[in-house]
């Protein structure tokens, strides 16, 4: 485990601890400010709103002659379908509380993509098998094309987020006073929604769907218990997320049967415990 | 007839159970804003499902419910002592415990090989309504016969005394829960133990979640847990009628769902089936996207 700990137990398990240590590192950071708007659970929803996309993807690539295992046309599936659930959302929350809107999106999106597989299944075209890796994840060895996805992934969020700090900080910290100074609190949640959907589409890969949120949401929550500044908070919560999501994939890489994206889970879980327990509040 | 006696008929009336089971708590769930605590839930009780079956070595239904259960108890223990001790909304709360359990319950899974012979996270998730089926039906007289009712599946019999004891607890408790529901502060100063009733609800839907869970997997439950309630939040003005147009979705959903998964591939010439599960999921969301569509002249008014 020392060996891959230290980078030394092969190009790909290297390339696979760099790659979710990114991943980490943008999700902590995206996650920070989600939290900060108090919008944690959208981003679960938008996680299972990406299986309708994946499946109706495989099925247009089989139609068109292709295999259907195309990483790309998958994840633009995914990124459609994501993206028409958060408007679903949007829209119901006029009517409907906020929660409520998110659990029936989720719902209703996660049930008919999980139709569209069994239809992927019963067509029986294609190369099908692994497709539900999404919901947890790729448990074996990840390929390099997938591992240099999420680093690249990784790193284009984390260059996004840095640009936009200082906005998104206002925003999260104070909408009205952001008005003033000339920012569109409207247009920067939609700037968030797009990076916390880009970290989505990048973490399917390595924790499936249903985990994904919790690399958001609890490095962002652990960090808010030992930082008091929007910008503290962020980038405490992004280094959690990246030395979780190094150690994890270390551990899974030489440790047989442990799966990549449940044990990062368990690392930044076991962070917030600590936390907790150390700095949360008595009586 | 006998083949929709044994096939179709114990799925449809699990579904329906189950469905019921999850809208009647789902309504105060949604009406004290905790709609997401059944998406929690029915992730939470997979390690101790995996507990139990590791512990007793049964795969027997008792012996994981109990250890779902127990999961469930511990996971709204934990998700109340974040909420306060880390002074934490409950949607962050909610997803810091629940992705902790859940991925507890894979890794478990994984290590001890339980996941390749015994249990299938994915049968959990999907649910594996098509299997429930009656072998010792052979007509109507089956209906009638102790001999094959003894048959049933063990699903039926068990969802339908879990749905009989939700529903009455909620006639029993009704007065101290809609107080609660609807002005907390009000109830307190009454002397309902507020708290208590919250506590009640939560047990209400875990012990929903947990059933239906086993039965029909986690899609199936945070949908009827939402997805009636909310459809029905939008056409009704009063709480009996929320209620009971809710139920009545609920039941149209699981229906209509399950006949859709296994007849319309083959009105389309296919010769598979879908999943029931995500079937019934499916119109439970478009039943409210049409009820959210239809022009309103108002916002709805505050039950």
């Amino acid at each position: 485990m020392l060996q891959a700990l230290l980078l030394q137990a092969g190009y790909n398990a290297a390339l696979v601890s760099i790659g979710a240590a990114l991943l980490g590192a943008a999700a902590g950071g995206a996650g920070a400010f989600l939290t900060l708007r108090r919008r944690a659970l959208m981003s679960d929803a938008m996680a299972h709103a990406t299986l309708p996309g994946i499946g109706l993807g495989f099925l247009v690539m089989v139609a068109f002659g292709g295999e259907g295992r195309f990483l790309p046309g998958l994840m633009l599936g995914a990124a459609l379908s994501a993206g028409l659930g958060l408007l679903c959302v949007q829209r119901l929350t006029r009517r409907l509380p906020e929660d409520a809107a998110t659990g029936a999106v989720l719902a209703s999106f996660y049930g008919f993509g999980i139709v569209l597989l069994t239809v992927v299944q019963g067509v029986g075209l294609g190369r099908p098998a692994g497709l539900e890796t999404v919901l947890l994840g790729s448990t074996a060895g990840m390929l390099r094309a997938d591992a240099l996805v999420i680093a690249f992934g990784g790193a284009v969020v984390l260059v996004a987020l840095w640009a936009l700090r200082r906005p998104l900080a206002m925003v999260a910290f104070d909408p009205g006073h952001a008005v003033l100074s000339g920012i569109h609190p409207a247009r920067m949640d939609a700037a968030l929604m797009g990076l916390v959907l880009a970290v989505v589409l990048v973490g399917l890969n390595v924790t499936g769907l249903i985990l994904i949120v919790a690399l958001l949401v609890t490095p962002a929550v652990t960090a808010r218990l030992w930082m008091h500044t929007v910008p503290g908070v962020a980038l405490l919560a992004a280094m959690i997320g990246a030395a979780c999501g190094y150690v994890g994939a270390a551990v899974s890489a030489s440790v047989p049967d442990m799966p990549t994206g449940p044990v990062i889970v368990l690392l930044v879980a076991s962070a917030f415990g600590v936390s907790l327990a150390a700095r949360g509040h008595h009586g | 007839m006998a083949e929709f006696l044994a096939l179709s008929l114990p799925p449809m009336l699990i579904a329906s159970l189950a469905a019921l089971a999850c809208a009647l708590p789902g309504t105060f769930l949604l009406l004290s804003r905790r709609a997401m605590l059944g998406d929690a839930m029915s992730h939470v009780v997979l390690p101790g499902i995996v507990a139990g079956f590791l512990v007793t070595g049964s795969a027997s239904g008792l012996v994981m419910g109990a250890g779902a259960l127990a999961a469930a108890g511990l996971s709204a223990l934990m998700i109340e002592v974040v909420t306060t001790r880390a002074r934490m909304e409950p949607g962050a709360a909610m997803a810091v415990v629940f992705t902790a359990m859940f991925a507890l319950g894979v890794v478990l899974l994984e290590v001890t090989g339980t996941g390749a012979i015994h249990l299938d996270v994915e049968h959990a998730l999907y649910g594996n309504l098509e299997s429930l089926i009656w072998l010792q039906a052979t007509g109507l007289a089956s209906l009638t016969d102790p001999q094959a009712l003894a048959g049933l599946p063990h699903e039926l019999i068990r969802l339908a005394v879990i749905a009989a004891l939700i529903a009455t607890a909620l006639a029993l408790f009704w007065r101290p829960l809609v107080a609660t529901t609807f002005d907390a502060t009000f109830a307190r100063t009454s002397g309902i133990p507020t708290r208590l009733v919250m506590a009640g609800l939560t047990a209400a839907t875990a012990l929903a979640a947990v059933a239906a869970f086993q039965a029909v997997g986690s899609i199936l439950t945070i949908s009827m847990l939402i997805c009636p309630p909310a459809t029905a939040r939008l056409l009704t003005r009063t709480l009996p009628a929320q209620i009971a147009l809710s139920c009545v979705f609920a039941l149209i959903a699981a229906n209509a769902g399950y006949v859709l998964a296994g007849y319309a591939p083959g009105w389309l010439g296919l010769s598979f089936t879908v999943s029931a599960s995500g079937m019934i999921a499916t119109v439970a969301g478009l039943m409210l996207a049409v009820a959210a569509l239809r022009p309103s002249q108002a916002r709805p008014a505050p039950l």
